[in-house]
């Protein structure tokens, strides 16, 4: 378990970033952010990158900021930022709510939110946020800057729309109205794990009724999406018992749930009815 | 006044052994390095089970920095890896050799060594060694018809058989017959530090040193020598800090062997560190057995007899235990009640997975979960209830010493003393088991998925036969205790220390541990089958009891009184009444040194050596309580609430008993409810790190209240002690199953562990439908 060997760059601008990635990404050179998903991979050798290009050294890419209708979370904010909850109203408060559920304290001091937003982990509770919230991911390149949405980025298990020379310098987050009730639940063998599903959701009520309602469901299928079906079912209902178990019932059936030797497609697709069931009831 | 010496016996004192572990300063076997040391790296098979046809080196071998690269064809005349007890013909033939020749049994088994300046050298080295195999089927389940191992070798190299009585006519004369089929998975002890070997030639003295030797040195050096034909003189092992033992650290694996022959060959030393995912398809597994049992009751529940065929899965090869687990399973089974017929036959079957052996609390964890859950079972088919049905079949106190013509770790058992009526009515009183039962029904009218469990187990400890130990007192005053045992960091300093204070009369914090190191004891049994507490503590007491009548019968010289007169109080003599002068044990050494005019016909020094031999292994036994949640929409198991009782005889320091039973619970609870090592069909290990080998961690072990007795003690050892190292962890799997059964209705659902939330989730979903 000792990393094959690797050239180490450390850039300290993202511009001098990414004319890194434009030379090396296309001989096998990766970014090292957080570490905590590539160096376990290195040390097993399942990954064996031949340059690693640090970017924790980038100041500009330390940056957590709200304004304009819009969290922008630079490549480097650590998934304990959250923890901390600066971040004001209920966008602030769903995050909070989510990351309790990344790993463990002490890798999340480390950990990336863009990290795991570029891994794409089919568990990944923010890649689920960026599916859920409509999420843009800014990729940057020499030849300029795109911005591709969650629904176009996630495109398979660990498989994201980030080209070999690209940077994916911050996550942006359209932020929810203030009275979003938002509710997240998962579930897995044991606390801090990959969850084995995961339902996030989101709405707000007028007149009464069910509006914008956002149903995400991640870890059940190759990348987190939002479930139509589900919304559908929601919209323009009274919250309580009756729409809720229907939108659970109508998640479940949407999902097409992966397998493992643990988790047949059977087991997932309950999850994901009950998880979707309780994180609408917890929604507040 | 009459003086009174401090007791440490039964004192929860600080341990001794914690300020070099919790300040950094520990030395564990990556703490140990020589100068000019080369690093091995084994490349192992990835397959599971295929003919070897050829391996290549060549590249490896031009690796800058690598010296050597070995495969079985460099180590010929090595035999293969021996078993501890000694030779053994019909077994011979299905132990581990040291590096694959011509097959290969198991994904990790070592297939070369690579021996380089450094540890990144050696292991980029390792991967550009190839192998050619054709690969053959993969037996993965133990209780299929066995097959080839090798020409003219089966898969079922024996059938270990116990039992006794009429079995036949125990069941024709039943009132009722409960039949199960339950299945144990195969977990093992996964310390944190994982194993570590580093080997030095020191041709100077013509020694061979082992360093990060646990468990059993003077053992290993003597099957060591007999390896390498070397006398013992000449092989030394040296024990330091352990992270953990638990059965699998501390035997001899093919890297320990690897090591040694690489340093005298090599003439350099030679370091090798188990990385994690090696650990997991390297060190023994254990545990995996599939029982197909029937019990024979009366109409009043009453145990007639037992029946038992187990298969136990013994992966690819038989190493240093043999058959030491399946034997201790035979023997151990019929637990804490009455049973007169017996028949078991252990199927010892070869599978092509990592090899099996001891883990913590061997034998019985798997025998525990079987018993109780038959039985639950027969409680369950007379209408009686659990508690009940144990009242009725549990051996009496007045039946103690209770003999069974059984055999567990080559003992015959003997129960030596017990209470076990008394032990689980304390324990029913504890949790208050009536209120709770009152509790879960009305919650379960409610419609929630609440359980009971409830586990009853006879523990084995202090194996014999013999261990010795020296005390020594320096002129300083400072007491040293060398000792055969050894130390797997379960306060074995501390308790010897306490043991020896006790007798001697000195404060335990004076008394200094010497343990593990083949070079300045003869002989030594070490620390394993809960056996030091028990075997050293009750040496040292005899040799410290020496060392202070010789202080004593000095001392009545020197201050001219009756030695009955005396006294030791914090290391100074006195007379008992307080009255007059008194001396120190340090002046009182020097007093006893070669060259003192005042030692007079006495032998030099105030030191001893003292023996201890028992007949018979020791019996602890407790009692395990469990209430558990099910969260029915995912079958997520939550433990409300965990009463562990246990009799340990007496208690030398409460404080680290109970630290056993709770560390052990959490190993236990891991067997039953989240850690196994899976194989696909090829056998292909699923379970190589810590993302997929699922241990408990701190937010899954819940609050255990621990209730420690001391009602019976050993009647086996004058200190009466009997081993708490394996009572926490003994019969976890036991009640778990037994509370989340409860849960689901009690109608013995649940027939394996772990116990993971999918298959709660499809019985739930069974039962609705
Ligand atoms: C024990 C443990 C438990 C865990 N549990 C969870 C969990 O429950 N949920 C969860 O979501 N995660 C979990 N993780 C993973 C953790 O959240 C990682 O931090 C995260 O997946 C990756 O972020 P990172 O910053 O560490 O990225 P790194 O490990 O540095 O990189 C991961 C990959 O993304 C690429 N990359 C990183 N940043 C960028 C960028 N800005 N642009 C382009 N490519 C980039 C890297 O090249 C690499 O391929 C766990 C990790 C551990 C060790």
């Amino acid at each position: 378990m000792k990393p094959a060997s690797f050239s180490y760059h450390v850039p300290t601008s993202v511009d001098e970033a990414v004319a890194l990635l434009a030379e090396l990404g296309p001989q096998d050179g990766r970014i090292l952010a957080g570490g905590q998903s590539l160096v376990p991979t290195m040390a097993f050798r399942m990954a064996r990158p031949t340059h690693l290009i640090d970017i924790n050294g980038i100041a500009e890419l330390a940056r957590l900021t709200a304004g304009g209708g819009i969290v922008t979370v630079g490549a480097c904010v650590r998934h304990a930022a959250f923890d901390s909850g600066t971040l004001p109203g209920a966008t602030g408060a769903l995050l909070r709510k989510v990351v309790q559920n990344i790993a463990h304290y002490p890798i999340r001091t480390r950990g990336t939110f863009c990290g795991s937003v570029a891994n794409a982990d089919p568990a990944s509770e923010w890649c689920c946020v960026m599916a859920a919230l409509d999420g843009v991911a800014v990729l940057r390149s020499q030849r300029g800057t795109r911005r591709v949405p969650a629904a176009e980025f996630y495109q398979g298990v660990m498989a994201t729309a980030l080209d070999e020379d690209e940077l994916l310098v911050a996550a942006e987050l359209p932020m929810l109205a203030d009275d979003t009730r938002t509710g997240f639940v998962e579930f897995s063998r044991r606390k801090g794990d990959f969850a084995i599903a995961m339902a996030l959701v989101a709405y707000r009520l007028e007149g009464g009724v069910i509006v914008e309602p956002r149903v995400a469901i991640g870890g059940a299928e190759p990348h987190a999406r939002r479930i139509a079906e589900a919304e559908d079912v929601l919209s323009g209902q009274a919250p309580g018992a009756a729409a809720f178990v229907a939108a659970a019932e109508a998640a479940s059936a949407a999902v097409d749930p992966m397998e493992d030797i643990n988790n047949t497609a059977a087991y997932r697709r309950g999850l994901v009815r009950t998880l979707t069931q309780r994180a609408l009831e917890s929604a507040e | 006044m009459t003086v009174k010496p401090t007791s440490w016996i039964g004192a929860s004192v600080e341990r001794l052994e914690d300020k070099p572990l919790v300040t950094g300063r520990g030395r564990f076997a990556g703490d140990v390095s020589f100068p000019h040391q080369l690093h091995m790296r084994m490349v192992r098979s990835s397959y599971a089970h295929g003919r070897l046809k050829a391996i290549d080196v060549t590249e490896a071998r031009a690796v800058p920095g690598v010296v050597a690269v070995w495969t079985a064809d460099d180590i010929a005349d090595l035999p293969p890896i021996d078993f501890r007890e000694g030779p053994n013909e019909k077994l011979a033939p299905f132990r581990q050799s040291v590096l694959a020749k011509d097959v290969v049994r198991y994904a990790g088994e070592p297939v070369a060594a690579v021996f380089a300046t450094d540890p990144y050298v050696a292991e980029d080295a390792a991967e550009l060694v190839t192998m050619d195999v054709d690969e053959l089927d993969a037996v993965i389940d133990a209780s299929l018809p066995a097959s080839e191992f090798a020409a003219g070798l089966t898969t079922e190299p024996t059938i270990c058989r116990q039992g006794y009585g009429d079995i036949a006519a125990a069941f024709k004369g039943a009132a009722a017959i409960v039949e199960m089929d339950l299945s144990v998975g195969r977990h093992s002890g996964v310390p944190l530090e994982t194993r570590g070997a580093i080997g030095r030639y020191d041709a100077a003295r013509d020694v061979l040193e082992l360093h990060g030797a646990a468990k059993v040195p003077h053992k290993n050096r003597e099957s060591l020598a007999r390896m390498f034909g070397r006398s013992t003189a000449g092989v030394h092992l040296y024990e330091g800090h352990v992270g953990g033992g638990f059965g699998v650290r501390g035997e001899i694996y093919p890297e320990d062997v690897l090591v040694l022959v690489a340093a005298m060959r090599l003439g350099r030393p030679v370091k090798w560190l188990e990385d994690r995912r090696e650990h997991m398809i390297a060190a023994n597994h254990s545990r995996q057995q599939r029982h197909c049992i029937r019990a024979a009751v009366d109409a009043e529940g009453r145990l007639i007899g037992i029946d038992d065929d187990f298969f136990h899965d013994q992966g690819a090869y038989i190493r240093t235990h043999g058959t030491r687990v399946a034997d201790t399973a035979c023997g151990i089974l019929p637990g804490p009640y009455r049973l007169p017929h017996y028949r078991v036959n252990a199927h010892f079957r070869l599978t092509n997975k990592t090899p099996a052996a001891t883990y913590r609390s061997p034998g019985r964890y798997e025998t525990n979960f079987v018993r109780e859950r038959l039985m639950d079972a027969i409680a369950r088919k007379l209408g009686l209830s659990r508690i009940e049905v144990r009242r009725r079949n549990l051996i009496s106190p007045d039946e103690m010493p209770y003999e069974r013509p059984l055999v567990a770790l080559g003992d015959e058992v003997v129960l030596d003393s017990g209470d076990y009526e008394g032990l689980l009515n304390k324990a029913l009183e504890r949790c208050q088991w009536d209120r709770l039962e009152r509790e879960v029904a009305e919650r379960r009218k409610a419609g929630e998925y609440v359980g009971l469990g409830l586990a009853m187990y006879v523990e084995k400890s202090g194996l014999g036969p013999t261990d010795g130990a020296r005390v020594n007192v320096h002129t300083n005053g400072e007491v040293e205790v060398i000792t055969g045992g050894a130390s797997v960091g379960q306060g074995f300093e501390t308790v010897i220390a306490q043991v020896c204070a006790e007798t001697l009369g000195v404060d335990y914090k004076r008394v200094r541990v010497i343990h593990g190191r083949t070079d300045r004891i003869e002989y030594g049994i070490g620390a394993h089958a809960t056996r030091a507490t028990v075997m050293t503590a009750n040496a040292t007491a005899v040799a410290a009891g020496k060392v202070r009548v010789k202080a004593l019968d000095m001392a009545a010289q020197l201050l001219q009184t009756d030695a009955g007169q005396l006294t030791i109080v914090n290391g100074s003599v006195m007379r008992t009444d307080g009255a007059g002068a008194s001396i120190d044990l340090g002046d009182l050494a020097h007093h006893l040194r070669p060259v003192s005019p005042t030692r007079g016909e006495r032998d030099p020094g105030l030191a001893a050596e003292g023996w201890f031999t028992t007949a018979h292994m020791t019996y602890p036994y407790g009692v395990q309580i469990a209430l558990v949640r099910i969260d029915p929409s995912t079958g997520g198991v939550d433990i409300e609430k965990m009463l562990i009782a246990f009799d340990v005889g007496r208690s030398i320091n409460p404080m680290l008993v109970r630290g056993q039973l709770v560390g052990g619970f959490v190993q236990g609870l891991g067997g039953a409810l989240f850690e196994e090592f899976q194989y696909d069909e090829r056998g292909q290990p699923l379970s190589v790190t810590f993302a997929d080998y699922l241990m408990p961690t701190a937010h899954e072990v819940p609050e255990v209240d621990i209730l420690v007795t001391e009602d019976a003690p050993s009647s086996c050892n004058p200190l009466g002690i009997k081993g708490a190292g394996e009572g926490g962890v003994a019969a976890v799997g036991a009640v778990i199953a037994s509370a989340v059964d409860d849960a689901l209705g009690g109608k013995g659902l649940i027939t394996q562990i772990p116990i993971t939330p999918q298959a709660v989730k499809a019985m739930i979903d069974g039962q609705r439908k």
